[in-house]
C-alpha cells in the first residue's frame, strides 16, 4: 500500500488519559520504546474533565481510615460483584498513587498541618478524595502529561532525541488490532489530520480508550467515548465483562437543552448541598434502602451535623451511591414533583456562604453562569441523571491487566471491566486509572522480557484488509448519513436500554439495533479523508453499534435490579445473579452473552465485613460455607 | 424561540480558504459550538473542527469569533444580536490543517523546553508539606486548560512568525512562574524565563489575560512578578526597571502614534475634508503597524469600526463597534464606539436606534467633537 506509515514499538498504549499515561509512564520506566495514542491532543482525554476528586486511604482527615475501610466500601457501592483481587488492589495501593504524583509536581489542596487535604464524596465513609477544587483531573493528566514531558527531557539529554523511548502520536484513531496466529503483534489505525494510515508493529498493545457514553442520548461524556477499545477487545477475541452496568450520576445539567447531561459534581452534596422536589422537600430521606438504613442518617438535623461531626452523625443521604440517587430523582420526577425543565434541584446557595461557594467549587459556579445563566450562590440548580461510566469492559486479570484470551492484549481504566462491579463509587476511577494503569504498564513490560526475541510479526494481507474497510463509508451507496443513525442510536440505548429497564422494550432495543446495524452498513460520507469527521464517525458507529448491542443483551439477561442496572420486571436484588458475571464475546459480528462463576472471595477478606451485612448480599448456601464466627 | 442565523466560517486548508455562509436555526440557550456541530450534521458533514468537553474544561475548541480569541463551546449565542453574522475563523497565530482546526504544535515543542519540577533529593513520596497559602500561587496556574488562546492572542508571536523559536509565549511564562512558585522546587527559573523562553520580549500588553477563559491573572501575577524578579537577580535594579519601563512604553508610543495617525485620517473622511479612497493605504498602513505592537487590536476596535463605516461594510462595522464598547473601558472610547454605532443605524435608516446610539454617546462624553454631525438633525429628544 503507497500512503502506509509504520512504526515499530515494544508497547504500544491506545489512549493518553489518566490509565494510559500512567501506563506508558511504566512501560518507558521499564526501558520499553513506548508509543502512546490519543484521538484527541495530548492532554485533552476524558480524565481532564474529572472533578471531584481521587480515592486513597491516606487517612490524613480522619486517621481512622485505611485500605479495608476504603476496600469495604468499594464492594459495597458495587453491590458485592466487583472482581475482590481488583477492589483489594486498588485499595491498597491508591495512597502511594497519590503520593507519587505530589513528587511529579501536583499540588493538592492541603490540610492545616501541610500534608493533602481529603474530601468527603459519596459511598465513601472517610474523608477520602485528595482533590484541587472541583478540577482534580485536569491536575492528574497534566502531571502526568508533565512527567512524560520530563521522561522525554531525559531521553533527549541521553540519546539527543526526546522521542527515542517514548512518542505521543496525537489525533490518531486506532481501528484495529493486528495479531500473529493467537498474539497480538499491533494495530492499525489512521491519522484524523492526513487520513493517511498507519501501522505499528508492537507484540504489546494496552488499551486505554476509556467509556461508551456516547451511546446514549444525555450524557456527560465527549465524542471521543464510543467505545472503541471495548470493541478493540472484541474483535481480537477478548471478552467483556459487566456490560449491563451503566452509571447514571445523578446530577447532570439539565437545561438549556444543549447542555442537557453536562456534568454537575458530586462534591456539590459532599460539601454540603443538598437535593430538594418542587414542595422544597429533601426527599432523599424517603429512599434510603435496607441495605444501607444503619449507615445514614435518620433526620435532617443528624445529616447536618455530620458535616462537622461525622464521628457521632451518620451522614445524609444525599451521600448515598450514584444509582441509589439517579433512581430517586427519577421517582421524584415522575410523581410529578420535579423541578420546570424536569429534573429536582440541588440547592447550595442556602447552605453555603457565597464566597464559599466559589471557592470551594469555582467551576461549577462558572458552568452554570456562563452555559445556562443561573447564579448557584444564590440560586437552585436543576439537576438530573445523566449517562456517565461504564462499570463494564474488557475482562482482565487483575494482577498485569492482561486481557483474559488475548495474549499481548492489555487493558487499564474505564475500558477494563471487573473493579467497580455493578456501580462505581465517586473518586474510584481517578484512583483506578492509576493503580491499573501502572500495573498494565509493568504487565505489558513483563510479557516483553518473557516473549524474548520470538516477537509475532503483522501479515501484509490483514493490514490491507483493515485498509479496506476504513475506506468502505466513501464507497456507499449515498442514502445513509452518519448523524442520523448516530442520533437514532443515542435515542434507542437512552430510552429502552437507559436507568430503568423492561424485558420487551429492551427486545425492541435489540431488534432496532439490528436494524441500525444494517443501516449502517450503507453509511455514506462526502468529502475526501482529510480531517473529515463525517468519515471518523462513521468509523466509531460500528463500535459503538458492537459495543451497545453487549450492553442491551447482557441487560436483558440479568434478571434482577443491582447497582446500574435496574429492571422494573425484577425490581429487587437477588442473591444468586451475585454469583454471575456476564461475558460477552463476538464472532464476526455475532455477539454472545455466557454466564460464568464470580471469582470467590478469600475469607480474609470477607472478615472484613459484619455477617449482618452479607446476610444482605449473600444466599444461604454461601452463608452457611463460611467459616464459623469469623465474619 | 429559535431562529435562523448567519454565520460565515473560514473553509480550507493552509492558506487557501475562505468565509463560506451558512444560514443555520439557532435555539434557546445554545452556544457557538453547537451550531457548529448542526452546520457539520446538516450542511458539511466534513467541517473540521476541535472540541471535547463542550464545558470550557480541555481547552480544544478555540477559535476566533468574531475576531475574539474563545473558547466556542462557551460563548453563548444569546450574547449577540439575531441579524449579526457571526464570524468564526482558525486561530490565526498557528497554520491551519483545515477549516478551524490549527497545528498547535508549537505549544506542545515549547513545553519540553521548560525543566521539569525538581524536588530537593531525597524528599520521599508522602513525606511532602507545603501549606494551603504556599500552594495557591501555583494553584492558579495550574488551572490551564491549555486553550492557547493567550498564545494565540500575544503580538509578539501573532504576526511574526520569526520570533516563534525564541519566545515561549504566556502559556509557559505561567508554566514558568508556576515552578518558581512551587513550594518545592529547587531549580532556578526567573533568570531562564529572561533569557531562554524570551520574557524580555513581553512589552505587557496585557491581551493575554484578556482573553484566558480561565481568569489567569497572566499578567499581573506571573510575568510582572517575574520580570521584576529578574531584575533583582540579573541587572542593577534601578537600569533593570529602566529597561522593563522603556520597552512597555516604547511600544505604547509607537502603537499611539500609528493609531493617532489612522484616526485622525479617517476622522478628517468624517468631517467630509478628504475622499476615503484617497487615503484608504494610508489607514490601512497605519493600523497594520499599530496591530503589530498592539496584538488582537483590542485596542483597535474603535478604529476598525470607523473604518469599517467609512469603507461601507456596515455589518462589520457594527460588530467592531459592539466589541468596543464591550473591550474599551474609558468614557471617551466608549462614546466614540457609539457615534460610529449611530453612523451604522442612520445609515440603515433606523431612526430609533440612531436616537438611541447618539443619547449613549453624549451621555458618556458629552463634548465629543463628533456628535456635532449629528447636531443639526432631529435627533434630538
Ligand atoms: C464530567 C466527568 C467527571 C468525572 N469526575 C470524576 C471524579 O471526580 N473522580 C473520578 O474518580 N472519576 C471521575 N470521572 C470518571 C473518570 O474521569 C473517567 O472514568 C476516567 O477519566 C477515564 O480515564 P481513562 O484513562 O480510562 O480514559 P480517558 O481519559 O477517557 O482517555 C481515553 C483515551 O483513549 C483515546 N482513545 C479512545 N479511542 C481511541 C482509538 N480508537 N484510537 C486511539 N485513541 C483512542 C482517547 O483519545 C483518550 O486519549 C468523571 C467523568 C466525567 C465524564
Ligand atoms: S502581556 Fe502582551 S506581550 Fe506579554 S505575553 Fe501577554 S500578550 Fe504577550
Ligand atoms: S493561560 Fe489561559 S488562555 Fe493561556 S492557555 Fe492557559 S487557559 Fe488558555
Ligand atoms: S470543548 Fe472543551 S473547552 Fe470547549
Amino acid at each position: 500500500m503507497t500512503d502506509l506509515e509504520r512504526h515499530s514499538y515494544d508497547v504500544v498504549v491506545i489512549g493518553a488519559g489518566g490509565a494510559g499515561l500512567r501506563a506508558a509512564i511504566e512501560a518507558r520506566r521499564q526501558g520499553k520504546r513506548t508509543a502512546i495514542i490519543c484521538k484527541s491532543l495530548f492532554g485533552k482525554a476524558h480524565t481532564v474533565m474529572a472533578e471531584g476528586g481521587i480515592a486513597a486511604s491516606m487517612g490524613n482527615v480522619n486517621s481512622k481510615d485505611s485500605w479495608q475501610v476504603h476496600f469495604r466500601d468499594t464492594m459495597r457501592g458495587g453491590k458485592f460483584l466487583n472482581h475482590w483481587r481488583m477492589a483489594e488492589l486498588h485499595a491498597k495501593e491508591a495512597p502511594q498513587r497519590v503520593w507519587e504524583l505530589e513528587t511529579w509536581g501536583a499540588l493538592f489542596e492541603r490540610t492545616p498541618d501541610g500534608r493533602i487535604s481529603q474530601r468527603n464524596f459519596g459511598g465513601h465513609e472517610y474523608p477520602r478524595l485528595a482533590h484541587v477544587g472541583d478540577r482534580t483531573g485536569l491536575e492528574l493528566i497534566r502531571t502526568l502529561q508533565q512527567k512524560i514531558v520530563s521522561l522525554q527531557q531525559e531521553d533527549e539529554q541521553e540519546f539527543g532525541d526526546p522521542e527515542a523511548r517514548l512518542r505521543v502520536f496525537a489525533e490518531c484513531t486506532m481501528t484495529e488490532i493486528l495479531k500473529d496466529g493467537e498474539r497480538v503483534a499491533g494495530a492499525f489505525g489512521y491519522w484524523r489530520e492526513s487520513g493517511r494510515f498507519v501501522v505499528f508493529d508492537a507484540p504489546a498493545v494496552v488499551l486505554a480508550t476509556g467509556g461508551i457514553g456516547k451511546s446514549f442520548k444525555v450524557t456527560s461524556n465527549s465524542w471521543e467515548y464510543t467505545g472503541d477499545g471495548h470493541a478493540l477487545a472484541l474483535k481480537a477475541g477478548g471478552s467483556l465483562v459487566n456490560m449491563e452496568f451503566i452509571q447514571f450520576h445523578p446530577t447532570g445539567m439539565v437545561w438549556p437543552p444543549s447542555v442537557k447531561g453536562i456534568l454537575v459534581t458530586e462534591s456539590v452534596r459532599g460539601d454540603g448541598g443538598v437535593l430538594k422536589n418542587a414542595g422544597g422537600q429533601r426527599f432523599m430521606f424517603d429512599y434510603v434502602p435496607d441495605v444501607f438504613r444503619t449507615k445514614y442518617a435518620n433526620d435532617e438535623a443528624e445529616g447536618d451535623r455530620w458535616y462537622t461531626d461525622p464521628d457521632n452523625n451518620r451522614r445524609p443521604p444525599e451521600l448515598l451511591p450514584r444509582d441509589e440517587v439517579a433512581r430517586a430523582i427519577i421517582s421524584e420526577v415522575k410523581a410529578g414533583r420535579g423541578s420546570p425543565h424536569g429534573g429536582v434541584f440541588l440547592d447550595v446557595a442556602s447552605r453555603l456562604p457565597a464566597e464559599t461557594i466559589r471557592k470551594k467549587l469555582p467551576s461549577m459556579y462558572h458552568q452554570f453562569k456562563e452555559l445556562a445563566g443561573v447564579d448557584i450562590t444564590t440560586e437552585a440548580m436543576e439537576v438530573g441523571p445523566t449517562c456517565h461510566y461504564v462499570m463494564g469492559g474488557v475482562e482482565v486479570e487483575p494482577d498485569t491487566g492482561a486481557a483474559v484470551g488475548v495474549p499481548g492484549l492489555f487493558a487499564a481504566g474505564e475500558v477494563a471491566g471487573g473493579m467497580h462491579g455493578s456501580n462505581r463509587l465517586g473518586g474510584n476511577s481517578l484512583s483506578d486509572l492509576l493503580v491499573f494503569g501502572r500495573r498494565a504498564g509493568a504487565g505489558a513490560a513483563g510479557y516483553l522480557d518473557q516473549l524474548g526475541s520470538d516477537r509475532p510479526g503483522v501479515g501484509g494481507s490483514d493490514i490491507d484488509r483493515a485498509a479496506d474497510e476504513a475506506v468502505a463509508p466513501f464507497a456507499g451507496d449515498g442514502t445513509e448519513n452518519p448523524y442520523t443513525i448516530h442520533t437514532e442510536l443515542q435515542m434507542t440505548m437512552n430510552d429502552m436500554v437507559g436507568i430503568i429497564r423492561r424485558r420487551e422494550e429492551m427486545e425492541d432495543a435489540l431488534e432496532q439495533l439490528a436494524a441500525l446495524k444494517s443501516r449502517a452498513a450503507g453509511v455514506t460520507v462526502e468529502g475526501h479523508r482529510q480531517f473529515n469527521p463525517g468519515w471518523h464517525l462513521a468509523l466509531d458507529l460500528e463500535n459503538m453499534l458492537l459495543v451497545s448491542e453487549c450492553v442491551a443483551r447482557a441487560a436483558l439477561m440479568r434478571e434482577e435490579s443491582r447497582g446500574g442496572h435496574t429492571r422494573e420486571d425484577y425490581p429487587l436484588m437477588d442473591a444468586g445473579w451475585r454469583q454471575v458475571n456476564l461475558i460477552c464475546r463476538a464472532e464476526g459480528d455475532q455477539v454472545s452473552v455466557d454466564k460464568q462463576p464470580l471469582p470467590i472471595m478469600p475469607t480474609e477478606l470477607l472478615e472484613l465485613f459484619d455477617r449482618d451485612e452479607l446476610d444482605k448480599y449473600m444466599n444461604e448456601d454461601e452463608l452457611t460455607a463460611l467459616p464459623e464466627g469469623g465474619a | 424561540m429559535g431562529y435562523n442565523a448567519k454565520f460565515r466560517v473560514w473553509r480550507g486548508m493552509n492558506e487557501d480558504g475562505e468565509l463560506h455562509d451558512f444560514e443555520v436555526d439557532v435555539n434557546e440557550g445554545e452556544v457557538v459550538l453547537d451550531v457548529i456541530h448542526r452546520i457539520q450534521a446538516t450542511q458539511a458533514q466534513d467541517l473540521a473542527v476541535r472540541w471535547n468537553c463542550k464545558a470550557g474544561k480541555c481547552g480544544s475548541c478555540s477559535a476566533e469569533i468574531n475576531g475574539r480569541p474563545r473558547l466556542m463551546c462557551m460563548t453563548r449565542m444569546n450574547t449577540f444580536d439575531e441579524s449579526e453574522t457571526v464570524t468564526v475563523t482558525p486561530l490565526r497565530a498557528f497554520p491551519v490543517i483545515r477549516d478551524l482546526v490549527t497545528d498547535v504544535s508549537f505549544n506542545y515543542q515549547k513545553a519540553r523546553e521548560v525543566p521539569s519540577f525538581t524536588p530537593p533529593p531525597g524528599l520521599k513520596p508522602g513525606e511532602y508539606r507545603m501549606q494551603q497559602i504556599d500552594v495557591e500561587r501555583s494553584q492558579e496556574f495550574r488551572k490551564c486548560i491549555e486553550c492557547f488562546l493567550c498564545q494565540d492572542t500575544c503580538h509578539v508571536i501573532r504576526d511574526h512568525e520569526e520570533n516563534k523559536p525564541v519566545f515561549a509565549g504566556p502559556r509557559f511564562f505561567i508554566r514558568i512562574a508556576e515552578l518558581d512558585m512551587h513550594p518545592l522546587d529547587t531549580l532556578e527559573r526567573k533568570r531562564s524565563a529572561q533569557e531562554e523562553h524570551g520574557l524580555g520580549y513581553c512589552n505587557i500588553t496585557k491581551c493575554c489575560t484578556e482573553v484566558c477563559p480561565e481568569g489567569i491573572h497572566i499578567t499581573d501575577n506571573a510575568i510582572i512578578p517575574m520580570k521584576e524578579r529578574v531584575v533583582d537577580t540579573k541587572y542593577d535594579p534601578a537600569f533593570g526597571l529602566f529597561r522593563v519601563l522603556r520597552a512597555r512604553s516604547k511600544s505604547k508610543v509607537v502603537m499611539n502614534e500609528q493609531a493617532e495617525r489612522a484616526w485622525s485620517l479617517l476622522r478628517s473622511v468624517e468631517d467630509g475634508d478628504v475622499e476615503y479612497a484617497t487615503v484608504a493605504d494610508q489607514v490601512a498602513d497605519a493600523m497594520q503597524q499599530a496591530k503589530a505592537v498592539a496584538s488582537t487590536g483590542t485596542v483597535l476596535a474603535r478604529l476598525e469600526a470607523l473604518d469599517h463605516v467609512e469603507a461601507g461594510r456596515l455589518d462589520q462595522a457594527a460588530e467592531e463597534a459592539r466589541v468596543s464598547l464591550s473591550w474599551h473601558r474609558s468614557a471617551q472610547e466608549r462614546s466614540d464606539a457609539w457615534v460610529t454605532l449611530a453612523r451604522v443605524y442612520d445609515s440603515q435608516e433606523r431612526a430609533t436606534a440612531t436616537v438611541e446610539a447618539v443619547e449613549n454617546a453624549r451621555r458618556f462624553w458629552p463634548d465629543n467633537p463628533r456628535l456635532r454631525q449629528f447636531a443639526g438633525e432631529d435627533h434630538h429628544p
